[in-house]
């Protein structure tokens, strides 16, 4: 069976800056897997090239083996690449139930229907309203997403990503900027989500706890390059992350974003 | 029932429904509740610029496209309509031959400037349709030989809408059924069926991936939604809306030339309109266009009698002189947008609108 989702040399430049430097990477379903690095690494941008959100330099990006390298970031998401971004991007002026419906709408028959009422699709609405739950976040359903607390926006963020339903789940720091008691949700998220044992999860992190408590996997980016790659004990103890990654750790653990 | 009908988007205030009811009925019964040619006129141009409005608003307000070539489509209705009458004679036949026509060369016009250029940035696609409008009114006052340059065209109209045609042998609550009348609720009932189309478009799954790229384009397309696709289209359909508009406009005038239909004054209209009335709220066309064209039509009168009444008083007659009422219509501007930067509609909404 092919990987799931497969970076080949996958290259992109920046005029004379290469910010993400060949990297070949293959990411199996069942699998969790944290990609760590230091500020500028390359990751964020690791994360845009698959799903789409630029365009690559060189190389190839394969989803179950078939090339999408061409597609934008639309088709990538219509075929199962879901992401949840770190910056928070959502819907201002539409409230946290349309922000996830809108999602579910995304995957769902008659997207894009011009002469059906968008409140009859109750079934959209149905599962939105599900989604929000699984977030915490059904009491505000009606609040406009410009509206809510920093931590709320994280979660929104990863409730449309849900709600996508993708093959493939990328959190980008997704409990960054979050206040202490509300990380547990997301990440008690992530663990049901990679209890059920076949789905693709990418999680960019900075916080070392969180991956150890949740990698199957580490990949490491250093200046753009994938500089180390295998089990969590094995790669955190490599003398190269060490000296690339966790050297720096404190200064890093205090600037987020 | 009522629900399909205003596809679930209720105006949401008592005051709005009050005033949205007083418009409908207002203009339903216009012919016999005003009577006399001017007031007929003005109720006709109410009717024609809700949808034009309307339209506009579904690029602007629902999708966030700033477009200045509006005009230049309601412009190819008019021209579709007009020269197809003037060409080939008054018959029902020709009027639809002249709004398939307009709305063909309308429809894939505004298809191509969307192709070219929705995916570039904002500003570009504003200032492309901008040069596509000039050229287009510059190629219409152009070719006199065929548009009447300048000066436009003047066409009869099928039998049952010229003046001379009776409906009825009696007055009707005092009213005489002609053709003019005949013209105004063919005008009206293209105006209601158009703005419940529209309506149902923003409120379908369609129309909510609209105000999502308005939004957030980017986000848009990470959920999967093809954004150029969808811009496209919106502005495809609201081009042929206002080709729709542009057409009731000329049969209703039984004239079109570049100042009725292409003038960038117009374009400035439509744009206060929209403002006014509310961005992204197609009631808000409703009420933006009744306001302004009420204003442009009655300020003038409402000015001169105030002027008269205040005769003696320092200044004042000076200040609201019949002279002024541009100005004053300025000030009025000024400050409602100011006051309701949501528009009328977002006002009486509230924070909820």
């Amino acid at each position: 069976m092919p990987p799931v989702l497969e970076t080949r040399g996958l290259t992109v430049r920046f005029g004379g800056h290469v910010a993400v430097d060949a990297v070949s990477c293959a990411f199996h379903a069942g699998t969790l897997t944290a990609i760590v690095g230091p500020n500028g690494a390359g990751k964020t941008t690791y994360f845009n090239l698959m799903s789409g959100q630029i365009p690559a330099t060189s190389g190839d990006t394969l989803l179950e083996g078939e090339d999408i390298s061409g597609l934008g970031a639309a088709g990538r998401a219509q075929r199962g690449i879901g992401r949840a971004f770190q910056i928070t991007n959502l819907f201002p002026n539409l409230t946290v139930a349309e922000n996830v419906r809108l999602a579910v709408q995304a995957r769902g028959r008659g997207a894009a229907s011009l002469f059906s009422l968008w409140s009859r699709h109750r079934d959209w609405i149905e599962r939105a309203d599900h989604y929000l739950a699984l977030v915490n976040l059904s009491g505000v359903r009606d609040t406009l997403a410009a509206a809510l607390p920093h931590g709320d926006k994280r979660k929104l963020e990863v409730a449309i990503m849900m709600a996508l339903e993708p093959k493939v789940f990328m959190f980008d720091e997704p409990t960054a900027g979050m206040s202490v008691d509300e990380v547990p949700v997301i990440l008690d998220l992530i663990r049901t989500l990679k209890a059920d044992g076949s789905k693709t999860i990418l999680l960019v992190e900075h916080k070392m706890d969180v991956v150890r408590s949740l990698a199957d996997r580490i990949v490491v980016l250093h200046n753009g390059k994938l500089v180390a790659d295998g089990d969590p004990a094995t790669v955190i103890a490599s003398p190269v992350v060490q000296e690339a990654y966790l050297g720096q750790a404190p200064k890093r653990e205090a600037a987020h974003g | 029932m009522l629900t399909s009908i205003l596809s679930g988007d209720f105006p949401r205030s008592r005051v709005l429904t009050a005033i949205l009811l007083a418009i409908l009925v207002g203009l339903a019964l216009a012919p016999f509740l005003f009577p006399g040619a001017a007031a007929i006129n003005t109720a006709a141009k109410i009717c024609i610029f809700i949808v034009l409005v309307a339209s506009y608003d579904l690029l602007l307000g629902y999708t966030g496209i700033v477009s200045f070539a509006h005009t230049m489509f309601f412009g190819i209705g008019g021209y579709g309509v007009g020269l197809a009458l003037y060409t080939f004679g008054a018959s029902w036949g020709v009027i639809g031959v002249g709004i398939l026509a307009a709305l063909l060369v309308g429809v894939t016009l505004a298809f191509l400037i969307g192709l070219l250029s929705l995916r570039v940035r904002a500003i570009f696609f504003a200032m492309i349709t901008l040069a596509v409008a000039s050229a287009f009114l510059i190629l219409a006052t152009q070719f006199s030989e065929f548009t009447g340059g300048e000066d436009g065209r003047s066409f009869s109209v099928p039998q049952v809408l010229r003046p001379g045609y009776r409906l009825l042998e009696q007055p009707l609550f005092g009213t005489v059924v002609n053709g003019r009348i005949l013209a105004y609720y063919l005008v009206f009932v293209a105006a209601v069926v158009l703005f419940l189309v529209a309506l149902r478009v923003v409120n379908s799954p369609f129309g909510r991936v609209l105000q999502a790229i308005r939004e957030n384009d980017m986000r848009a397309e990470a959920l999967g939604y093809r954004v150029v696709y969808y811009r496209t289209v919106a502005n495809c359909l609201a081009a042929g809306m206002a080709v729709l508009a542009g057409a009731m406009s000329a049969i209703w005038l039984r004239y079109t030339g570049p100042d009725t239909t292409l003038s960038f004054a117009i374009m400035l209209d439509i744009l206060l309109m929209v403002v006014i009335g509310g961005m992204g709220t197609l009631y808000g066309a409703v009420i933006g266009a009744t306001l302004f064209i009420v204003a442009q039509n009655y300020l003038q009168k409402l000015m001169g009698l105030a002027s008269a009444a205040t005769e003696g008083l320092p200044l004042i007659p000076k200040l609201v002189h019949p002279d002024r009422w541009l100005l004053l219509l300025g000030i009025l501007f000024v400050l409602s947008v100011y006051f309701f930067p949501t528009g009328i509609v977002g006002r009486l909404r509230g924070k909820s609108g």
